[in-house]
């Protein structure tokens, strides 16, 4: 009886307040037919505001790769002082609104603020152009790379390094040949994860894009402004394909997520 | 493995076993080489962090507290900046409520419960952590808002608010109490039926105990999340000063009608309540761990 009443009520909460939304929305997507979803995908600023997003997430994804494998090795592998508040302050970005993201970095790297002022000056204008929202893009998704590889590599011990190194191979040998190896899975799993921030990110390259149709919009700054001028088709269509590369996601993460959560 | 994990595994302990101790013979082995890698690894680093992050950071509380610690005060006790604060903490507050007690039921269901469709339905969890927030404001406003089939317009009022929170903060009790309740021992539990024990008074004394940590914790990321969402209310709230207008959308408007200064103030105030939360769970964690 009870458990009845509690799988009742459990369902019954995810129903409304996550497949029945998402489940309309993919209707009125499709409801007239592929053909309006097409068209809808294929105007000139859908094109552009996705490979604005495409560009942006690869570089941010390519970023935190490299950043999340060093960190994590430096983390596990090393013992230098101050490691602890690095392991700290590597999670602080969770924390933060992604506005208040997108704020921080105008107060540095602002045309009128002094960092931005003198990037600007010598020919690099990082806010409202592309390098700004890369650097929001790699902020709000900084931590998902060293957080999925830390715990693996703490459990995979030194040994078979040890090992390699006792037999003559060189660090980077013994990186590519057994680290890289040994965390393979987890560092596809936090690509992963970083990639799908990339692609959603939408606070903080709001504030730092300045959002110029056809120019720094990305694929969920022209949803928002599609919707605002009514074109809910348009809206509606990029909408869908960002949910269902959502759910694509979802299910290649299940697939790398190694054993039970922890 | 959820995004729960990457903040909740916040506390990084570095084990002596696996990481440090072959660290030194290794260093020798290196024909007496100078460990340069990793110093220069260990600045660069340093560098990405602090040129990405924590300058970023650093500049906005410095930004707030310009002309003082009174005119930070005064900048948010503006009254739509104080009536945005007081509502974003107010309904993230109950968003968190409400995830504690619906969070463990689901995770309660996918755990004891067995059912068709508990695989797909577990993994429908984790979607509002993936799905783009702006979607999730879009979502929502085609079941809730003007155009709802089910005649449930609630877009644009305070309502509203709490429903975009609840729906991108789902996973995060789900994801925390799940992996405990997996782990519980049923031992007790059975001993405690053996006793005599009715099914409330097991779950009470024996369960909830357990559970609470995890539970605490999960509702605890939910807060900090809510505080700090942006796209989902912005779409469903149409930003209204005074009313449905949480903190987040109101330093966007600052920040749009350049004012950095007042914009920078909230976001110092939501930065200083997001810590507090974050430093009080990594308490809770602790007397957890002592007490487990």
């Amino acid at each position: 009886m009870a458990r009845h009443a509690l799988r009742g009520a459990a369902l019954v909460y995810l129903l409304f307040l996550l497949v029945l939304p998402l489940g309309l929305v993919l209707w009125r997507t499709f409801g007239r037919g592929l053909g309006p979803v097409i068209d809808a995908l294929t105007t000139p600023n859908a094109v552009h505001a996705s490979a604005v997003t495409l560009s942006v997430a690869v570089w941010a994804v390519l970023a935190n790769t490299l950043f999340g494998v060093g960190t994590a090795i430096l983390l596990v592998r090393h013992r230098w002082p101050g490691k602890r508040v690095l392991g700290a302050l590597i999670d602080l970005p969770l924390a933060v609104s992604p506005v208040v993201v997108g704020l921080a970095l105008i107060l540095v790297y602002g045309t009128y603020a002094p960092v931005g002022g003198w990037l600007d000056s010598h020919g690099l204008q990082v806010v409202f152009s592309l390098p700004g929202m890369v650097l929001a893009t790699i902020f709000v998704s900084l931590p998902l790379v060293v957080r999925s590889i830390v715990p693996v590599l703490e459990e995979l011990g030194t040994e078979q390094e040890v090992a390699a190194y006792t037999l003559g191979s060189g660090p980077w040998q013994t990186f590519w040949r057994i680290t890289l190896p040994g965390i393979r899975g987890a560092l596809g799993y936090g690509v992963v994860l970083c990639l799908a921030r990339a692609l959603g990110e939408y606070g903080a390259v709001a504030v730092v894009s300045g959002r110029l149709v056809g120019q720094t919009q990305t694929a969920t700054l022209f949803v928002e402004e599609r919707y605002q001028n009514f074109d809910t088709t348009g809206a509606f269509a990029v909408a869908t394909v960002l949910a269902l590369i959502a759910i694509v996601i979802l299910l290649v993460t299940k697939l790398f997520q190694p054993k039970e959560p922890t | 493995m959820t995004t729960t994990t990457p903040l909740a595994g916040s506390g990084l302990r570095p084990d002596p076993a696996a990481g440090d101790a072959p660290a030194e013979p290794r260093a020798r082995q290196q024909r007496g080489r100078p460990r340069v890698g990793p110093a220069l690894g260990l600045g660069t680093a340093v560098l990405y962090l602090s040129l990405i992050v924590l300058i970023p950071l650093a500049a906005v509380v410095w930004r707030s507290q310009e002309h003082g610690f009174g005119a930070f005060w005064s900048a948010i006790r503006t009254p739509d900046a104080w009536a945005a604060l007081e509502l974003t903490l107010v309904a993230s507050a109950i968003v968190a409520l409400v995830n504690l007690v619906m969070g463990t039921v689901i995770a309660w269901v996918l755990v004891r419960d067995s059912f068709p469709g508990k695989g797909v339905v577990d993994a429908l969890i984790d979607l509002p952590f993936a799905l783009p927030t702006i979607v999730a404001g879009l979502v929502l406003l085609a079941l809730y808002g003007p155009n709802s089939p089910l005649h449930i317009d609630v877009a644009y009022t305070r309502i509203s608010v709490g429903l975009a929170l609840l729906f991108v903060t789902l996973p995060f009790v789900v994801r925390t109490v799940q992996p405990v309740l997996q782990e519980l021992d049923r031992d007790m539990e059975q001993a405690a039926h053996s006793l005599g024990a009715g099914p409330w008074l097991t779950f009470r004394r024996i369960i909830l105990p357990n559970l609470a940590p995890a539970m605490v914790s999960g509702a605890g990321l939910a807060f900090t999340r809510a505080i700090a969402e942006y796209g989902s209310t912005n779409l469903l709230t149409a930003n209204i000063p005074l009313q449905t207008q949480v903190a987040a959308v109101s330093v966007f408007a600052r920040i749009e009608s350049d004012d950095t200064t007042s914009a920078a103030a909230i976001s110092t105030a939501l930065l200083l309540v997001a810590f507090a939360v974050l430093v009080t769970l990594d308490l809770v964690r602790r007397w957890g761990a002592r007490r487990g």
